[in-house]
Parts: structure tokens; C-alpha cells; sequence
């Protein structure tokens, strides 16, 4: 691939920083390990070219696993990006989260006070199992009736996990010879956490339903934390009862397990726009209860990434789109369930489809391969600033409100007028004539 | 005709008439009673000191409401020897068209249930009776077969019914000239046009701030939107009925919009209402009817597929079967052109046939009936709420979409307006359409019957039906149809056959409705 000199420009030091990374390459070079939504952004996407096996790459797409075995081996020049940070895990594996966040909240407390560490208090009690075995019980006995649930820390789609309300349950199921050997072995290896069930999830119209939302980290330090304002609402194909605690169905939204339960109906979409679930919360309790919960919600996201922010790698080669799991209370609290660092790009409809790809679009713009930011943007398509070194807040005019009325500048299921917004935004790739 | 002294007479004799005995009432009575007691009230000026009480309190702008509600649905008073028909509908030759279609309507639902061998209604066993209760919630769990059954018609069928219409009135030449009419409707009503639509619905205008528009994320808030939600507090506050109808003409904001529309169609949630709902909950447990089962398969096929609806599946079931038992809907046949079937059943001895009405409330659901209450699901859950706003939505205005009657919100009126607005004002496209074999009404007609339920997204469809309720009319399903021509004309004008101009009209989902409705009201040339 040749190299062509590159232009600078009268340009703050990011941008000119970034351009001299981009070197303005004729085309960029992506490699791909999945495929499904990503592959179709990235192969329509202006200048980018596919290349495969060991050839040399300037973008990389992988999976966990990839980054795995190659990651430490691989040498990265200053351009080149990467879609996962290294460790990963401590922010996404049950176990880890937990302890991070735990941990975080212990600072809290010490240095700031009981206040600014019960703004921590949005993932329900959990324990590490095998390791915490004893303490969890006391926990369990201290709270007789209440129901548990019991995830496995590193599977997904909702693979492994039951419910239980006596410590019973648990320990036939650490004996349960109907599971196979394979099963044994593996649970062996990998541990559990036990976790208190939320057992008065809101409800709409009798069913539960849980979060998706996207947040895209393109640095842990300083900490730079983007969130997209399309998500969804996964509902439960059933209604919610909690007098059967066997049926898995009723109580996990994810997509994957529904689609297994007996009464599925693909062509019934189980899942709600998010602007369609904060339009219809906001028609249910007004205006402010909404703009309350809402930025409740962006505390979660805050707080969780702040926590691992001094555990993860960071590295400036690498970027991370998360999907958070998070679940509402009757009184409209929002519980963290779970952080995923791959959240499924597979499409279960036209609509979802549209929404990955204009997710996975937007993150590309934000990566910014082809060097087009300023670097002081506080919106790129559908995604807002949520968190740079410190709060966002909108532009909005300072002689309409009071100093003590600055906006955050998240937008979480408001309206996404990106196209127009992009237009306005960036230049047109190199080569494109702008239209 | 009287005169307008001897109307007003004969408005307010009936609108107590019809107060008399409520529960307004007997709650007037029993304050006034109470403030009896109240130092302030003098036995000389005992009268005004009660009003200022009740006033105070308010009572009056309870009692003001339940007027001007009744006002609603008060038909206009008639000639004094104009015979109970008149007041349904003047015009005998679609009085006579409705009854001719209920025939075919209730023939159909027989044959049906003959067929099946299924009784129009039985009791349940008190087993069945038990399950019911206990899945009260979730009955969309239930996966009755519902194969055999048909929907008793749809919207395509009764269309065919309208474009048979004829005025035995007027002389039909068979020649067409450039000034006749191009569409389906053959009958000749008074339709609004431009011009005195936009006296009408001036609200609407230009320099008038609307949802829907000013609420836009580009329009800074204080322009229109803040002030408007300021106002909307003050309007919920003081439960003003006819001051939330006029405010609603500029859009209810989504905050509010479940209190205002209450207010407007004055539903209260009282332990008289919740104690009615159950009662129509009781009938549906011990008695299974018939249309039950047309019910459970409107819903599944429209409600339950839809994107938005499909959660509220079981309040569906809740309200419509309800619905179906409520003997009061019965009253709302004084001002529709139809009756309510009446089907005959063996009395008890058997020795004779009586004929009773059935179902209880007289309405007979068809394909997408459903569509009417699944967008209130998302102001309303508590069922008896949901449940009161529907039915006076109902009997106010959505009795009008299937009934052939001249009434210029009836069906009948907003087809022809439809046809008529897209003549006058998109003439070139109107004839291309008619060229290629695509009648217009064909497309639009399964919106307006449903005033555009299933078809806008959910946010939009609430608020096109804030104008229903605000200018209390359905006329402005029929401008947004023309509206919606109007806007995909380019596209609409390279089509070359019916399934392509169905295409370009098949998703409206995208579409905004205020700035469709204002550009075509205001910025038409004419």
C-alpha cells in the first residue's frame, strides 16, 4: 500500500494529530471477523477494503476470542483502531463488574461520603460463587422468601441461568446428576453469581421488559463515553407472575430465549423503539418523573465505567461499543443487570436492522478513520457526548436559564435526526463530491 | 322550524331530563345538603349562598361539564311531529341502505353460527367460569381455535356497500361530463371546502403554534411549546371541560393528554364507573357469547401484529369484551343511523320466539374494530378508565366510520370530501389514478374507517385524534387522507397500476401529520 504525503491543515491539535495518524491512505485497510450487521457497514462504507488472513490491517473488527490470542502479539501503528480493550472483562463478566463496582463504592464513601456512594446502589445484592459462598448465605437468611437468580459469569444469551428461593434449589443443582458430565466439568470451571432478584419489575401492560442501550468508549483515561439515542425495549413473550419461577420465559427478555419459548411468534416483534418506551412512560407520568429517570439512567453508565476506569488497559488504539442490560422498578429505579462488550449485531427484523446499522455507522464516524473531526463534538450522528474527563452538558443559550439549570447532553430515546445532523457535520469522504 | 328561544327550551328540558337521577345528581344534592351546615349560609339568601358554595368548591364546573358533555351527544332537536327515525337520520334512502346492510350483517353472523353449530350466547360452567377469573389478565394466553371463524366483514366489503349508494332523488345521467364527479360516492352531500375549512379550523393556521409542529427539536421552547404545557397545567387544574376541547385544538402534550381527554369527554374514574366495569366483567364471565370469538380474532390479527400494540393485547380482550355486554352503548342508537341486531331466541317455555338484541350493546365487531381502543392503551391502564374513555369515544365519534348516514362526520360525507378535496385540488393525479384502474377511496378507505389507527405511528395518531376531539369532528381523517395524496403525488404520478400505488401508500408510519394537515389547509392555492 503506498503512502501518500499528508496534507496538513489549519487545524486544532486533534485533528492535525488524527490526520497525521490517517496519513490520508488512499483506502483503509478492515478486518472483519463477524458476520452479520458489521460486515454490511463495513463493506459500504466509502475507501474501505476488506482484507483477510495475515495481511495487514488498519481496522479490526473481532470477536473476544480473536483478541485473545492475538492481541498481545500484534504490533499496532498510531492509526490503526481496534474494537475491544484488551481487558475487557472486568467491566463485563458478572463477577468482575461486581467487584469493581463494590469496590468503587467503597472509595466513595471514604473520600466522598454515604451520599455520593448510594448513587452507587444500582446493582442488586450479588455474590461470587464459590468464593463467597458463605457470606451470600447470610445475606440469603437474612431476607427468608426472597427470590435469587443465578447467572453463569461468562455465558450469554441467557444460557445457564434459574431462579431459586431456597438454598435447596442450589445445592441439588450443584449435585444435579441429570446434567451431563460435560456440563458438570464446565460448571466446575467457571463460577456463578447469585444475585437478588428484582421481584417488582415495572410492568407494562403485565409484562416485563429490560434495556438496551449503547454506549461507545473510545478512551478509559481520560474517560470518553458517547450514547446512542436509539435502543430498544425487549419484552418477556409472557406475562409476568412470580409464582412460576421454573419458566424461564417469563422472566428473560433476551431476544435468544424467547425465541425458544414454545408461544414465539417471530413475526411478532417483541421489542419496543426506545423513543416509543420513553414517549409512552412520559404519556404515563409526565414530563419530569421521565427527565428524573433518565438521568438516573446515565448515572449507570457513569458510575459503572468510572469504576473500571482504573483497571482497564487503556490503549489508545482501542474502542469499545457496550450494550448495557438494565432493568426499571415499579418506582422507576433503573437496576444494572449486565454490561456486554459484544452485543448481538444480528438483526431480528428490517427495523432492527436499520438500528445496527446506523449504530454501527455512527461509531465508525466517531472512530473517525479518515481523520474528518475536530475532536470537539459533542454529538456525531445519533450519539451524544455523555462523559469526557468530567460531565457534558448542551449548548444551550446561558441567558434562558439560570447557571444552576445546565442540561446534560445525553438523549437517550429522543428524537434521531442524524442524517441531517451528519450532513451538517462532516466532510464528504475523500474522492466524494459533496452533493 | 322553531325558533331558537323554543330550541333552547327543548335542549335544556332534555339535558336535565337526562341528568335527572345520575349520580351528578344525587352527588349535587348530597354537597348542597352538607353545606346546610356552613355558617356563611343565610336562610334569606339561602339560594345564591348555596351556589357560591357549590361553586366554590366545584361542583358547578362539574355540573358545567356534564352539560356540555351531553350537549355532545345530544341530537340536534327535530321538527316536533319528525317521527324517532328522523333524529337517526334524515335522509330515508340511507336509513333504509343502513337497514338493508345490518341484514346482511346479522344474516352473515347467523349463517356463522350455524354452521359452527356454536349458540350466539351460553352460560359457562362454573369451571370454565373459575378458569376466566383467574386468567382475567392474560388472556391473550389463550390459544382458542379460531380457524372457522371469519370476521363477519371488513372494511372492503362495506366500501362496496357505499359505492352502491344512490339518491332515488336524483336524475342520473349516464353521460360524464368534465363537472361530475370522479370517484366512488354517488351521492350528493354538503362537504366543506378549503375556503370554510380554514374558518373552521383556524386554529390550525400558519400563525398558530401547534404540537406537532413547534414542538420540534429544532423550535426553541419558548416559543410555543412551554407556554403551551403552562396553560395545559392550568386547563387540568381547573377541570374545565369545554376550555380542554378548545386547548386541545393546538395539541395535547403527552404529559397531559391522558387528563385532558378525560376531561373532554368528561370520563370519571369514580366507584359508580369501576363498579359498572365490573359488573360487565361478571357477564363476561358467566356468559360466553358468540362475537367473543370474532373478538379474540380481530385482535390477533391486527393488535397482536403490530409493532406497538402488541403488548396491550390483554387490555384489548378486557375492554371489548366488556364492551360487548354494555346494554348502555344501547342509548347512542337514538342518534345513529343504525339499529341494533336483534336476533331471536326461543324464550323459556319454548312455546315462542322473542327478539333481543344481541350482542347487549348492538355493535357487531368487523376486521380492525379492535384498532379503535389499542391506541388508548397508551394514556390508559387501569381497565375501568381505559374502558370509560373508549366506549365515549365510541359513542361519540367512532359509531360514525361504519354506519351509512349523512351525518358530515359519517362515513359517507368524509369519503366524498375525500374524493371531492382530491378532485378539486390534485385533479392531474386523481385522473391518472383513475386512468391506471387505482380509485383513490380504494387506497384511503381503510384509514379513514379507522381514522388512521394501525397505519400512523402512535405519537402522531394521538395527535390527529386531539383535532377529533377538539374541533369534535371527524372531518380532518378525510383532509389528512387527501393531505397524504397530496404528499406522495410525484411518486404517486409514475405508477402504473393499483398494487403500485397501494405500495407507495402502504407505509405511513414515517409520516407528520400537523404539517400535512396545515400545508394542505392553508398552503393550497385555491
Amino acid at each position: 500500500m503506498s503512502k501518500n504525503k499528508q496534507t496538513t491543515g489549519h487545524k486544532a491539535a486533534h485533528s492535525s494529530q488524527r490526520k497525521k495518524e490517517v496519513e490520508a491512505r488512499s483506502c483503509i485497510r478492515y478486518r472483519c471477523g463477524l458476520t452479520n450487521t458489521i460486515q454490511d457497514v463495513l463493506n459500504h462504507r466509502p475507501g474501505w477494503v476488506e482484507v483477510k488472513d495475515d495481511a495487514e490491517w488498519d481496522f479490526n473488527w473481532c470477536d473476544v476470542g480473536w483478541l485473545r490470542e492475538n492481541f498481545d502479539h500484534s504490533y499496532m501503528e498510531e492509526h490503526v483502531r481496534i474494537c475491544h480493550f484488551r481487558n475487557h472483562y472486568e467491566l463485563t463478566r458478572k463477577n468482575l463488574m461486581v467487584k469493581n463496582l463494590k469496590r468503587y463504592r467503597k472509595t466513595l464513601e471514604r473520600e466522598v461520603g454515604r451520599l455520593e456512594a448510594a448513587k452507587c446502589d444500582f446493582f442488586p445484592r450479588t455474590f461470587e460463587l464459590p468464593s463467597e459462598y458463605h457470606i451470600f448465605v447470610e445475606e440469603f437468611k437474612k431476607s427468608p422468601g426472597n427470590t435469587w437468580i443465578m447467572k453463569p459469569v461468562a455465558r450469554s444469551q441467557g444460557k445457564g441461568i434459574f431462579l431459586f428461593r431456597k438454598l435447596k434449589d442450589i445445592i441439588d443443582w450443584r449435585k444435579d446428576g441429570s446434567r451431563s458430565e460435560e456440563q458438570k466439568d464446565e460448571a466446575q470451571v467457571e463460577s456463578y453469581v447469585a444475585q437478588r432478584y428484582i421481584e417488582n419489575p415495572y410492568l407494562i401492560a403485565g409484562r416485563k421488559f429490560d434495556l438496551r442501550v449503547y454506549v461507545l468508549v473510545t478512551s478509559y483515561i481520560p474517560l470518553k463515553a458517547w450514547l446512542y439515542r436509539d435502543g430498544f425495549a425487549r419484552f418477556s413473550n409472557t406475562r409476568f407472575s412470580l409464582s412460576s419461577i421454573d419458566d424461564q420465559y417469563v422472566h428473560l427478555t433476551n431476544v435468544a430465549v424467547q425465541k425458544t419459548a414454545p408461544d414465539y411468534d417471530p413475526e411478532k416483534g417483541c421489542k419496543w423503539q426506545m423513543q416509543q418506551l420513553r414517549w409512552y412512560l412520559t404519556a404515563k407520568h409526565g414530563f419530569e418523573t421521565v427527565q428524573t429517570l433518565f438521568k438516573e439512567i446515565d448515572n449507570v453508565f457513569i458510575r459503572s465505567l468510572l469504576s473500571v476506569q482504573k483497571t482497564i488497559i487503556n490503549d489508545k488504539h482501542c474502542f469499545e461499543l457496550y450494550g448495557y442490560d438494565i432493568l426499571l422498578d415499579q418506582d422507576l429505579k433503573p437496576w444494572l443487570i449486565e454490561v456486554n462488550a459484544s452485543p448481538s449485531l444480528t438483526a431480528s427484523s428490517q427495523e432492527d436492522y436499520d438500528l445496527k446499522y446506523r449504530l454501527l455507522e455512527d461509531t465508525l464516524h466517531i472512530v473517525d478513520m479518515e481523520g474528518r473531526l475536530t475532536g470537539k463534538e459533542k454529538r456525531i450522528g445519533g450519539f451524544d457526548l455523555m462523559w469526557n474527563d468530567g460531565p457534558v452538558y448542551t449548548d444551550v443559550g446561558l441567558e434562558a436559564l439560570g447557571s444552576s439549570c445546565l442540561v446534560a447532553n445525553t438523549h437517550l430515546g429522543c428524537v434521531n435526526d442524524r442524517e441531517k445532523q451528519l450532513q451538517q457535520l462532516l466532510k464528504p469522504f475523500p474522492g466524494q463530491k459533496k452533493t | 322550524m322553531m325558533d331558537e328561544s323554543t330550541e333552547l327550551s327543548v335542549s335544556i328540558t332534555q339535558i336535565v331530563q337526562r341528568l335527572k337521577g345520575t349520580h351528578l345528581h344525587s352527588q349535587l344534592e348530597k354537597q348542597a345538603k352538607e353545606c346546610l351546615h356552613k355558617p356563611e349560609i343565610k336562610l334569606e339568601t339561602l339560594k345564591d349562598d348555596v351556589r357560591r358554595v357549590l361553586k366554590a368548591s366545584g361542583w358547578e364546573r362539574k355540573l358545567q361539564n356534564a352539560v356540555y358533555r351531553e350537549l355532545h351527544v345530544l341530537p340536534p332537536p327535530g321538527h316536533p311531529r319528525a317521527p324517532p327515525e328522523h333524529t337517526k337520520e334524515p335522509l330515508a334512502y340511507m336509513l333504509k341502505a343502513q337497514a338493508s346492510w345490518e341484514k346482511r350483517i346479522l344474516k352473515s353472523l347467523n349463517s356463522m353460527c350455524t354452521e359452527l353449530g356454536i349458540p350466539l350466547a351460553r352460560k359457562r360452567p362454573v369451571m370454565e367460569q373459575k378458569e376466566l377469573t383467574n386468567k382475567w389478565n392474560e388472556m391473550g394466553t389463550d390459544e382458542p381455535d379460531l380457524s372457522n371463524f371469519r370476521p363477519v366483514y371488513a372494511p372492503k366489503d362495506f366500501l362496496e356497500v357505499l359505492i352502491g349508494l344512490r339518491n332515488p332523488n336524483t336524475e342520473r345521467s349516464d353521460d360524464l361530463t368534465v363537472k361530475s364527479h370522479w370517484g366512488l360516492i354517488q351521492v350528493s352531500l354538503n362537504v366543506h371546502d378549503i375556503p370554510q375549512m380554514r374558518e373552521t379550523y383556524a386554529e390550525l393556521g400558519l400563525s398558530y403554534g401547534q404540537l406537532g409542529i413547534d414542538d420540534h427539536t429544532h423550535v426553541p421552547p419558548d416559543l410555543f411549546e412551554s407556554e403551551h404545557i403552562h396553560i395545559g397545567k392550568k386547563v387540568v387544574s381547573e377541570q374545565d371541560s369545554a376550555a380542554a376541547q378548545q386547548y386541545s385544538r393546538q395539541g395535547c402534550p403527552t404529559g397531559l393528554r391522558a387528563q385532558l381527554w378525560s376531561l373532554i369527554l368528561n370520563t370519571t374514574n369514580d366507584p359508580e364507573d369501576i363498579t359498572h366495569y365490573e359488573q360487565l366483567k361478571a357477564r363476561v364471565i358467566h356468559h360466553n357469547l358468540l362475537v367473543d370469538n370474532l373478538i379474540y380474532k380481530d385482535v390477533k390479527l391486527t393488535a397482536s401484529n403490530d409493532d406497538y400494540y402488541f403488548v396491550f393485547e390483554d387490555y384489548l380482550y378486557q375492554v371489548l369484551l366488556c364492551f360487548s355486554r354494555d346494554t348502555a352503548v344501547l342509548e347512542h342508537f337514538n342518534y345513529n343511523s343504525a339499529s341494533p341486531p336483534k336476533s331471536s331466541i326461543q324464550s323459556k317455555s319454548g312455546s315462542e320466539q322473542c327478539a333481543v338484541v344481541y350482542p347487549p350493546n348492538g355493535v357487531i365487531p368487523f376486521h380492525g374494530f379492535s384498532m379503535y381502543v389499542a391506541p388508548l392503551c397508551f394514556l390508559y391502564n387501569e381497565p375501568s378508565k381505559l374502558y370509560s374513555v373508549f366506549r365515549e369515544m365510541y359513542i361519540r365519534y367512532f359509531f360514525r366510520l361504519h354506519s351509512i348516514s349523512s351525518h358530515p362526520s359519517g362515513i359517507v360525507s368524509l369519503c366524498l370530501q375525500f374524493e371531492r378535496l382530491l378532485q378539486a385540488h390534485l385533479p392531474q393525479l386523481f385522473y391518472h389514478l383513475r386512468e391506471i384502474g387505482a380509485q383513490p377511496l380504494r387506497i384511503a378507505f381503510k384509514w379513514i374507517v379507522r381514522a388512521f389507527s394501525g397505519y400512523l405511528s402512535t405519537d402522531q395518531l394521538l395527535l390527529l385524534w386531539d383535532r377529533i376531539l377538539g374541533y369534535n369532528s371527524l372531518e380532518i381523517v378525510a383532509v389528512l387522507a387527501t393531505a397524504v395524496f397530496a404528499f406522495r403525488a410525484e411518486n404517486l404520478m409514475e405508477v402504473t397500476s393499483l398494487a403500485s400505488a397501494e405500495a407507495v401508500l402502504a407505509d405511513l408510519s414515517t409520516l407528520k401529520v400537523m404539517p400535512l394537515l396545515q400545508i394542505f389547509l392553508f398552503a393550497t392555492s385555491i
